[in-house]
């Protein structure tokens, strides 16, 4: 059987202070109950500079700089670790100052609802007019507007403030007077979600050397929602990305499953490419505003940076077997059904277990789990622990119920099968999918031959459901033979079938 | 705690009295387990929930200390908690439940 | 008398620790009343 492959991956980081600060939920909540809190005022304190973004050990390993093994020896906390010689330019993509990402917001916006002050605007123009891979696209940014009408904007028409180090430099526009699913503060999350969803998917098709033309579909896996009152999650970000990004030859939709969605995505994505009803499908999401220094309160509780100052976005292609890429075993897929039930046990074993005892694998058989990879720096001062590390005692913990490791071998299971969480808090970001792009990279020169990506999601946040979701698909080293066009079979299970059908002539040959 | 779980507690609270109430936590650390205790005992600590300055003094169980596990079926317990009992640091839990308990509950 | 017997019961679930539906299993057949249950997700 022939499989789809992993061809290529962005991912990006885009630095947000400002929008942190204004947009985040911990902070807008905060400034609505008591706007003159003692957090609000200690958030400039507590918030990093660009420089020392670029250089936290974590976000080169997000954008491909720095293997998720070597991340393991850097000292922690990270924060306070700072990597000397970190590029923002990384293997997989890149990390975006706040200025130029407003210029690539500006860029996505289709009606005329990102306002920038003519001076930054014009700042932010030759900074995007050095940028590879977007210096055809500032004539798309128009000169901006005075002061005084961004002012206006936001006083008499409700747009929300875009501010960069402290100061108004632009606003969003609502897109319509009484829509209450068009307002600023909606056009804002999904024009954020959009710019950085663009900027992976623009460096996924730099990285690959992809003709963007031979882009077929594009699967938009984020958590944002885009329509007006009438539809409130019509769609269709996908779509709205691969415009920008130029795939002329593309159409796409949106998929939601909360954080479980780019697992989701990219066992879809694979379907499709195996069906054969396309052959090049790329699977995108931007980042979310809203959870931008979702723990703040915690990290300035404890003297710290608020480290949840980075949209993320990744892309990732998902094209036909080229006999080298790591192929996605679409065969070994595991699901968290309705009726599995919510104890960690069951939820394991329908995503870990189950693909493995189709395939006759024993847990120890992964040589890489990608779990939840939300970076424990983050999460650990928030109390929300070492969310990879639990994953990986849960999946071992199985494994010692089930009799494929000793209970004394957990702890050593848990490094060797496991890695460091290096994911922002961003929902679906962290979900799974930040591995891929270096398992790719293991699974082809890397020295490893299967590796699992395991998606889960809270679907109970949305009020619809008490149940969890989780998907999960191995993807392996590739054996290098690539099907016969149009037969099904391999060229080696042709030659074996040839040489059969020769045994048993001849044997026929001799009887007679 | 999530503000609009503060404010189940509270109703329900009032609703059903504070003596008959059990709360039953399934926090994954130690140190959010003591807080969100400390939430239905003493009062949200952050002082952003309708429990901020509320001192309910709730009995409250994490899922995992010996007296929620000894007052279940232990065939259903082991089915639906058992595996966390290696994952989560089970000792550390049960101490910040004490902590709080012999501190703040009332009943 | 048990810890559950006549209870009324909030559960407080944790998605990275004990989900309320695991909790709530648990209390099946007991003396005790499940009120309200939710399950948190600080990630």
């Amino acid at each position: 059987m022939s499989f789809p492959v992993i061809k290529g991956t962005g991912y990006v980081l885009v630095h947000t202070p400002d929008i942190m600060h204004h947009h985040g939920t911990t902070q807008s909540l905060e400034r609505a109950a008591h706007p003159d809190s003692e957090y609000l005022k200690s958030l400039n304190d507590h918030t990093r500079s660009y420089e020392d973004v670029v250089a936290y050990a974590p976000n080169q390993t997000y954008i491909g700089n720095l293997h998720p093994e070597e991340l393991r020896n850097v000292p922690t906390p990270w924060f306070q670790n700072g990597l000397e010689n970190a590029q923002r330019v990384g293997t997989f993509g890149e990390i975006m100052p706040q200025d130029e990402f407003y210029g690539l917001m500006k860029i996505s916006d289709a009606f005329d609802l990102v306002s920038l002050e003519e001076g930054f605007l014009k700042k932010a123009k030759e900074k995007l007019e050095a940028h590879p891979l977007f210096k055809e696209d500032v004539a798309k940014m128009g000169s901006g507007d005075t002061l005084a009408d961004v002012e206006r904007f936001i006083k008499d028409h409700h747009a929300d403030p875009l501010f960069h180090e402290g100061h108004l430099v632009g606003c969003v526009k609502r897109a319509h007077d009484v829509d209450v699913s068009l307002t600023a503060h909606i056009i804002f999350e999904n024009l954020v979600s959009k710019a950085s969803g663009v900027l992976a998917m623009k460096h996924l098709v730099d990285k690959t050397g992809l003709d963007v033309n031979s882009i077929d579909y594009v699967i938009e896996c984020s958590e944002e929602a885009c329509g007006d009152m009438n539809q409130r999650g019509g769609g269709n970000f996908a779509k709205a990305i691969a415009e920008v990004v130029g795939a002329v030859n593309a159409t796409g939709s949106d998929l939601r499953a909360f954080c479980a969605a780019p697992t989701h995505a990219l066992i879809e994505a694979a379907a499709l490419v195996k069906a054969g009803v396309y052959e090049n499908v790329v699977v995108v999401a931007g980042g979310a505003t809203a959870k931008l220094g979702m723990n703040g309160k915690d990290h300035v509780k404890k003297e710290m940076p608020l480290l949840e100052d980075v949209v993320g976005g990744f892309a990732v292609l998902v094209s036909q077997n080229d006999g080298v890429n790591p192929v996605i075993r679409t065969d070994l897929i595991g699901r968290h059904t309705v009726g599995t039930g919510s104890s960690p046990q069951a939820v394991i074993t329908s995503l870990i277990t189950a693909p493995l005892d189709k395939g006759g694998l024993k847990i120890i058989d992964i040589d890489k789990y990608s779990v939840e990879m939300q970076n424990p720096d983050i999460t650990k001062p928030a109390g929300a622990g070492d969310v990879p590390e639990a994953n990986y005692k849960m999946i071992g913990a199985l494994g010692v119920k089930r009799g494929d490791l000793e209970r004394a071998d957990l702890a050593a299971f848990v490094t060797k099968h496991g890695m460091p969480g290096w994911a922002p808090t961003q929902g679906h970001i962290p979900s799974g999918i930040p591995y891929v792009g270096y398992a790719q990279q293991d699974l082809t020169t890397g020295d490893l031959n299967k590796t699992m990506i395991v998606g889960k999601g809270s679907l109970f946040l949305a009020r619809m459901t008490n149940l969890f979701d989780g998907v999960s698909v191995v993807l392996e080293r590739n054996s290098g033979e690539v099907e016969a066009p149009g037969t099904g079979v391999s060229k080696n299970e042709i030659k074996e079938m040839i040489v059969e059908a020769m045994k048993e002539l001849a044997a026929q040959l001799m009887k007679e | 705690m999530d503000l609009e779980n503060q404010n189940r507690v509270k109703t329900l609270t009032e609703k059903y009295g504070a003596e008959n109430m059990l709360i039953l936590l399934g926090a994954a650390e130690a140190e959010s387990a003591g807080l969100a205790a400390e939430t239905v005992t003493n009062g949200d600590p952050t002082f952003a929930g309708p429990l901020a300055g509320v001192q309910l003094g709730l009995k409250v169980y994490h899922a995992v200390e010996p007296e929620f596990k000894d007052a279940v079926n232990p065939d259903v317990y082991d089915e639906q908690v058992g595996m966390m009992e290696m994952v989560l640091d089970v000792d550390g839990i049960v101490e910040e439940m004490n902590n709080i308990r012999s501190e703040f509950c009332k009943y | 008398m048990s810890l559950l017997d006549g209870k009324k019961v909030i559960i407080i679930g944790d998605r990275d620790g004990i989900p309320a539906p695991a909790m709530v299993e648990c209390l099946k057949d007991t003396g005790a009343e499940v009120v309200f249950s939710s399950t948190e997700c600080f990630v």
